[in-house]
């Protein structure tokens, strides 16, 4: 008799502790018809998509070629080495008024992007350098820069330098290039 | 008076698994002293091979200024924007070194036959020029690439192996030999317990003469009263757990799938402290945080092919994590012998944690860009995740108990002048929580 209620107690024990959640598989849902969305949702795959130019399979897809975003300012320069030398010597000039720049926001920018290389001075001991990961990045006070040339070169990135055009916008690039000249001045 | 002998044998068979744990667990502890007697002697690192060639430079500034000027483009092993540069001194004389380096566009315009070979094998990539290294510094670089490969840590693992092998054989003779203690002893309390018995018998003491007693359960079932009690109790106690169960469905705080790349927010985010809008840039600006295209990762990636010793964990090895990489390179198709991309990707199926019922609506930029919170507060210290979960239930109470809690952000943002104006005027308060300027409002979340 009370050999059983033992055996039964530890069992218990046993089995609640080895059916713990399984974390690796999400929970169940009520009515999951409202949870899910009919609409196709961000990243999602789908078979609805499967253009010959698009992306297949897939619910992120490209814009349509030659198609602009709306305030977009082409950028006649290619990523050439000669168009990177044609820059750095036409000194392009900012479309943004110097004055009203807001260097806070840029400098926000320019850690959250640069500075992981660059460091928070410009004077290339971000902590991937000091840390051994990310070798070879100049300080710009060893380099020839203008405005123009940074901004290119966030256009296109340079060399083992990627680029950010995919995570800044035109007016940003041209904020955080700002910033950087002024680093620069102060390198 | 009675002796009561042989009372539960269960509750022996119990001590007994106890202390067969507890030798167990003991002999585990024991596993560890045992280690560092094993340790393998240091494979002798070859140190002679340095060829000769350089003009005595001091290989320990030549690193410096390689990392400064040249590791943005060379490696010494691996082939990067540039060639390998190991052991380049015996490819070249000296003199053309210095030409090279300061200035290598001119040598390929004065037509130097082996400038321009290169300059075609690298797709007429242009090296920088560097006029400001003197011919120590570019001796000085030059010790420095032809030291001889350092004999990575990793070979001195053959004998590390066969030792551990050794450990693993003596753990199991030790546990064997446990094993074998406990059963001689087993046998002995048997034995003895047997003996003991016998001279009781002989003494004339009957062991255990049990008295024909009620059964507990029957003595129970008759007492109405307790029987009442427990069955609320146990009415009660159920009920607890099923509501319990109930709310927890379609909540999943904790979920932590496994993704098809290893990333580890650890690495990135802690020990390297990358900030979280690198890559979850649109966090800033939209409704969605986002997960970075693979292009993101490759700003960095291009470069960093394999991870340091130092990352590795006990959990998760050096070979784990390169594996993991060499599958982002396949993703976005980058072929690192030639550098360069093959056009072959594939989408790389990262498996969502977070997601909100369709009904829901919910903006990052509103939380992060304009309120100012951090992404801690919501997804927990990510810094510190190896392997990414959800940290928050993301209920409605979860939502509606930070919108009562938490103040808006007023400073600084000229939308809130007017309106904090009026309604602090209204509430009379100094500081508008979020459900004050209307965050409780059922269709601000739902639409
Ligand atoms: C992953 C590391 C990394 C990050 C992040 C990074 N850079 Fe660079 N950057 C480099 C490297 C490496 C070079 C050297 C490239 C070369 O000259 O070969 C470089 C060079 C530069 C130069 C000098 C170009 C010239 O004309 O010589 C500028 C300017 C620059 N980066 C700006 C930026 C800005 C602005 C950002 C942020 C949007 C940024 N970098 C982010 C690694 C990085
Ligand atoms: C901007 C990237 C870049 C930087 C920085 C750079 N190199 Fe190069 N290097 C190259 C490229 C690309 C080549 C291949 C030839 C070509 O295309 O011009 C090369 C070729 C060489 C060669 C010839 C190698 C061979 O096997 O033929 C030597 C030597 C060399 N570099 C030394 C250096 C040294 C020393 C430094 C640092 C002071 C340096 N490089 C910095 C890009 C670079
Ligand atoms: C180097 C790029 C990178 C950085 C930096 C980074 N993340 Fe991520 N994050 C990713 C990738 C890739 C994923 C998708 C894989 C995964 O879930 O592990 C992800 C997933 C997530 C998710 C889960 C998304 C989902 O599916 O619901 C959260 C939450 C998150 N990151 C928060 C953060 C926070 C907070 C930080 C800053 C501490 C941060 N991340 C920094 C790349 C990054
Ligand atoms: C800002 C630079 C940077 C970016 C961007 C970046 N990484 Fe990394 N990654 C690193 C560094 C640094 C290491 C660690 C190297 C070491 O420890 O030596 C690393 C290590 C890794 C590893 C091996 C360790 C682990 O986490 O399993 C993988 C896999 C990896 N990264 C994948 C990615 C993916 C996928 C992305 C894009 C979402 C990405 N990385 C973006 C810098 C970066
Ligand atoms: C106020 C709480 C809150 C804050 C602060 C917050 N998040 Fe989120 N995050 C959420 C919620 C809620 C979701 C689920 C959204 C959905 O399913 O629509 C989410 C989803 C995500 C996702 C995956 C899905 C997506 O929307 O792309 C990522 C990645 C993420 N967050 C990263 C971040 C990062 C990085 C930060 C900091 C810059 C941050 N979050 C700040 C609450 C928050
Ligand atoms: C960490 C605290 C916190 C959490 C958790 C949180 N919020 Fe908020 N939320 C705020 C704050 C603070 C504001 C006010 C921002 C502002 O200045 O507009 C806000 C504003 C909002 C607004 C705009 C309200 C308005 O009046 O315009 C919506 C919609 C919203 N949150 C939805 C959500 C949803 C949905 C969730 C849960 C998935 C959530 N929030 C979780 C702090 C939080
Ligand atoms: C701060 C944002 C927010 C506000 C305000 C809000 N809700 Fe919700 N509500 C949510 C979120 C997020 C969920 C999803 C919870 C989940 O998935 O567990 C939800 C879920 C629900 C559900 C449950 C649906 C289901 O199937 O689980 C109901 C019903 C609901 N809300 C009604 C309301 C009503 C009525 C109001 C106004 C009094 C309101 N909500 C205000 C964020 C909000």
């Amino acid at each position: 008799m009370k050999s059983i209620i033992k055996i039964t107690l530890v069992l218990g024990i046993i089995v609640s502790l080895s059916s713990c959640k399984d974390n690796a598989s999400p929970n169940y849902q009520y009515m999951p018809n409202m949870y899910e969305s009919v609409a196709y949702e961000t990243y999602s795959e789908s078979n609805a998509f499967n253009s010959p130019y698009g992306l297949k399979g897939q619910e992120g897809q490209l814009p349509a070629k030659g198609s602009i975003k709306r305030g977009y300012v082409p950028y006649e320069y290619a990523d050439t080495p000669e168009s990177f030398a044609a820059v750095k010597a036409a000194n392009l000039a900012s479309p943004l008024d110097p004055a009203k720049i807001d260097m806070k926001k840029a400098e926000e920018l320019y850690v959250i992007y640069c500075a992981i290389c660059h460091g928070n001075a410009g004077d290339g001991k971000g902590k991937l350098v000091t840390q051994g990961k990310f070798l070879g990045v100049p300080s710009y006070a060893d380099r020839v820069l203008n405005e123009g040339s940074v901004n290119h070169v966030i256009n296109y990135g340079l060399n083992s330098m990627g680029s950010y055009a995919t995570q800044l916008n035109q007016e940003e690039r041209w904020m955080v290039s700002a910033y950087v000249m002024k680093l620069k001045s102060e390198l | 008076m009675k002796k009561v002998g042989n009372h539960s044998s269960i509750s022996r068979i119990y001590s007994f698994g106890l202390a067969l744990m507890l030798t167990i667990s003991l002999s585990s502890f024991a596993q560890e002293p045992a280690a560092p007697a094993a340790t393998a002697t240091p494979a002798a690192a070859p140190a002679a091979a340095a060829p000769a060639a350089t003009a005595g430079g001091d290989a320990v500034k030549g690193k410096e200024l390689f990392n400064a000027n040249c590791a943005a483009c060379h490696n010494l092993d691996r082939k990067m924007t540039g060639p390998a540069l190991r052991g380049v001194a015996a490819k070249y004389d000296m003199p053309w070194l210095y030409k090279w380096i300061n200035n290598s566009s001119a040598l390929i315009k004065s037509g130097d036959a082996k400038a321009v070979k290169i300059y075609e094998e690298y797709n007429k990539s242009v090296m920088t020029a560097f006029p400001q290294l003197s011919t120590t510094d570019i001796d000085n670089i030059i010790a420095y690439t032809s030291e001889p490969k350092a004999e990575p840590v990793v070979s001195a693992a053959p004998p590390g192996t066969s030792t551990s092998v050794n450990e693993g054989i003596s753990n199991n003779v030790i546990l064997g030999a446990l094993a074998l203690v406990m059963l001689m002893l087993v046998v002995m309390l048997f034995l003895v317990n047997n003996v003991l018995t016998k001279i009781a018998k002989s003494n004339g003491i009957e062991a255990s003469a049990k008295q024909p007693t009620m059964p507990i359960w029957k003595a129970f079932a008759k007492n109405q009263f307790l029987v009442l009690v427990s069955a609320i109790f146990l009415l009660l106690a159920s009920g607890y757990f099923v509501y319990g169960f109930l709310m927890q469905v379609g909540v999943d705080q904790d979920y932590a799938p496994v993704q098809p790349i290893h990333y580890s927010h650890r690495i990135h985010a802690g020990s390297n402290g990358i900030d979280c809008k690198y890559c979850h840039s649109s966090a800033r600006v939209s409704k969605h945080a986002g997960i970075p295209s693979l292009n993101v990762c490759m700003n960095c990636h291009k470069n960093i092919a394999e991870v340091s010793d130092t990352t590795a964990t006990e959990e998760y090895s050096k070979a784990f994590y390169d594996k993991e990489i060499q599958k982002l390179y396949k993703a976005v198709g980058w072929d690192q012998s030639t550098q360069k991309y093959t056009g072959k990707t594939e989408p790389v199926k990262w498996v969502r944690i977070h997601n909100l019922p369709d009904f829901a609506y919910f903006n990052h930029s509103q939380h992060v860009t304009v309120a100012g919170i951090e992404c801690q507060k919501c997804h927990g210290e990510v810094q510190t995740y190896e392997i990414q979960k959800q940290f928050a239930p993301l209920t409605m109470g979860w939502c509606i108990d930070c919108h009562r809690k938490t103040d808006v952000k007023m400073e600084g943002n000229a939308y809130y002048d007017k309106i904090h104006k009026e309604l602090s005027k209204k509430y009379g308060v100094d500081k508008l929580t979020a459900a004050q300027m209307g965050g409780l409002e059922c269709g601000k979340c739902h639409y």
